[in-house]
């Protein structure tokens, strides 16, 4: 299992698979883990993308209309691990594509293709039966999220199920970049670590190296999506990695907790 | 169209042991965030179900503003015309706002308050829903935001009108192809977002549980009507039911009452569209295949990566992508079947109706009539045929304007 976070701040990058093409793709995942990312969200692009905001709707759509499918999104999650054997990676799914692809030869082809756990947007853990059991058979780390108006049995169940990390959502609402950390992300992250024996890992709307900073302050790590899949968007393709990197190591650098 | 395929079907229904399955399909397929709603939903829903005041208010509310019971009428020109059954038309759209759609509007607006919630969203594809609820909303006194797909703003213009003219905000959604399933997309992410005083009021009777049962609960009172009324008017059931399905909400609130009595066939009607290809109809029990979307298990129209199919219908009401998981158990159950009528077909069942009954149906419950048409005389004169004419064409008129032409049509009487 590669899924650590052993220097403040830890860091999971979210990237939509196919935008701007997947050879870029794989690329930036590499730059990001020699950044000092600790975990790579590999995202598989989706038609309804319901709780992501215009950001990584845009970047779905794009993936989605170059014939972008979940083989390919495995395949290019075996290139990443053949590049680099001990980054952490998580595939990102809606769970449509799971399902047409089968639940349990999916779990099996996510093992072969190397990644250490899955994230499935719309899978809440009362559904996750024959998920769990797919995960647990394949010696793959579910990953649930919980969010601000999660109850505390709720965001028991959801820790004691994820493997890990587990995903706090930092504001109610979609995918998206804010200007400010929502108030209630420390009030979730205290919530969940009394019931989490793994680390807790914070996303939706961070985008600074200020909100990774702050994060760190309260959370064992910072999950950065739209602002990273922003940056891709106005990047040319042959530049994109080298942007990501230096993205990636500005919040790496620029959000070690002040002490 | 080729028959669904059974061989290609993955392994159905992710197991649970959540509530809200109809066999393998339905649950609760949701972003976190929003299960704290549902469960108070739910849990709202059931205390308001064993509270009298709020069925006396319901009905009360049904009867007097709505218009209900909807009359059951012997349609004895198209009968005899098609020369078959004895064709009964159930007449939800002689309700206010000209479609059973206000059935349901009405209770959740109600469980709304009952829960507090003073902001109130909705989708809406044909604009029948969307009215209603901004109806519902001026009723209460309730802030107003429907989200509609900018081709059905587009295509069912006079309904966009009459929500704002109700004091609805409609907020046009140019996503995807424009239609419903991207309507309920953006409904659900202002929900994720709002949801600590936002009430979702949901058009069909699909998403995530406990809608669909609360969908289908609210627009039963369509087959409890027609039941007592067919036996009032011919002292026995009739021998088939046939509604349109869209999401389904009409449909199942015109099967439910009867889904025991086994004498009763029961006969859904999709959107064949303009063809069989994927993407040019909305027939998902010809076509789709089981999968998630919009917070349930059912048939879903896909191609073979598991993204969704764009849809295509001449009525925006039933041009989606999924259908409610009540009629994906009732169609693997065999318990109703579930046809298709092409575009065209559509188009000259509003004629053959307007003409021969003066009655002007909606181009969904035209698929419907289609149907009837098709059946009618196949079957013997004993027979009875009922129809649910799940709302009026009014709407419509801009579509039928361009798509059909009236000419000559003075001259074939
Ligand atoms: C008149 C009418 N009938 C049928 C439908 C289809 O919806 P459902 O299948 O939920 O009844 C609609 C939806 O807009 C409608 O307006």
């Amino acid at each position: 299992m590669s899924i650590k976070f052993e220097k403040k701040p830890g860091l999971v990058i979210y990237l939509t698979a196919g935008d701007p093409d997947l050879a870029t793709t794989r690329d930036m995942a590499i730059a990001a883990v020699d950044a000092g990312a600790d975990v790579i969200e590999l995202g598989v692009p989706f038609s309804d993308p319901l709780a992501d905001g215009p950001v990584i709707q845009r970047a779905s759509e794009r993936a989605v209309a170059k014939g972008t499918r979940l083989e390919d999104v495995l395949k290019t999650c075996r290139e990443i691990r053949n590049a680099r054997a001990n980054a952490g990676i998580i595939l990102f799914s809606y769970l449509n594509p799971v399902v047409r692809y089968g639940m349990t030869a999916f779990a099996k082809a996510a093992k072969d293709a190397g990644a250490d756990g899955v994230l499935l947007t719309d899978m809440i853990v009362e559904e996750a039966g024959e998920y769990l059991e797919a995960m647990r058979a394949n010696d793959l780390a579910p990953v649930f999220l919980a969010a601000p108006t999660s109850p505390d049995e709720r965001l028991k169940a959801i820790a004691e199920n994820s493997r890990g990390f587990v995903y706090a959502i930092s504001r109610v609402g979609i995918t998206g970049t804010q200007t400010e950390l929502a108030a209630d992300a420390e009030t979730l992250v205290k919530r969940l670590k009394q019931f989490a024996q793994i680390p807790v890992a914070l996303g939706f709307g961070i985008s600074t190296p200020e909100h990774v900073k702050t994060v760190a302050g309260f959370a064992d790590a910072a999950v950065v999506g739209s602002a990273l899949v922003a940056l891709v968007e106005k990047t040319p393709a042959a530049e994109a990695p080298r942007a990501v990197g230096e993205f990636v190591r500005q919040l790496k650098e620029g959000g070690q907790p002040s002490t | 169209m080729s028959p669904v395929e059974t061989i290609n079907r993955p392994a159905p229904a992710p197991k649970s042991s959540a509530p809200g399955r109809f066999g393998a399909y339905g649950g609760r397929y949701v972003p976190e965030t929003l299960m704290a709603a549902l469960l108070e939903l739910d849990q709202c829903y059931a205390e308001a179900q064993a509270d009298p005041a709020f069925h006396a208010e319901l009905n009360a509310l049904l009867q007097t503003y709505c218009g209900r019971p909807t009359p059951l009428y012997f349609a004895k020109r198209l009968s005899e015309q098609l020369g078959g059954a004895k064709i009964y038309l159930k007449r939800e759209d002689l309700l206010h706002t000209g479609a059973h759609k206000i059935n349901n509007a009405l209770g959740q607006a109600l469980l709304a308050k009952r829960m507090g919630k003073t902001r109130i969203i909705a989708e809406t594809g044909a604009g029948q829903h969307g009215v209603a609820t901004a109806t519902v909303c001026a009723l209460f006194g309730l802030e107003c935001v429907v989200y509609m797909g900018e081709e059905d703003m587009r295509r069912q213009e006079p309904n966009v009108y009459r929500m704002r003219l109700l004091g609805a905000e409609v907020r046009g959604v140019s996503a995807g192809s424009a239609t419903l399933k991207d309507a309920i997309n953006e409904a659900m992410r202002d929900w994720v977002t709002n949801v600590r005083n936002t009430f979702y009021i949901l058009g069909s009777a699909l998403g995530s549980h406990p809608y669909p049962t609360i969908v289908r609960d609210f627009q039963r009172v369509i087959s409890r009507e027609s039941r007592e009324q067919i036996l009032a008017a011919e002292d026995k059931l009739p021998d088939t039911v046939v509604a349109c399905v869209g999401g389904g909400s009409n449909a199942i609130g015109a099967f439910y009452e009867y889904l025991n009595d086994a004498s009763v066939a029961l006969v859904g009607v999709e959107a064949g569209g303009r063809g069989t290809a994927l993407g040019e109809h909305a027939a998902r029990f010809h076509g789709g295949i089981p999968g998630v979307l919009q917070g349930t298990y059912s048939y879903v129209l896909q191609d073979d990566a598991g993204q969704v199919s764009s849809t295509h219908s001449v009525s925006a009401g039933l041009d989606y992508a999924s259908v409610g998981p009540e009629h994906a158990m009732l169609h693997d159950s065999g318990r109703a079947t579930y046809t298709y009528a092409m575009d065209h077909e559509a188009l000259e069942a509003v004629k053959v109706l307007s003409r021969t009954e003066g009655i002007i149906p909606a181009l969904e419950s035209a698929h419907a009539i289609a149907e009837a048409i098709k059946l009618a005389p196949k079957m013997g004169k004993d027979k009875i045929l009922m129809v649910n004419v799940s709302g009026r064409g009014d709407k419509d008129i801009g579509i039928l304007r361009n798509e059909m032409s009236l000419e000559g049509s003075e001259a074939k009487k």
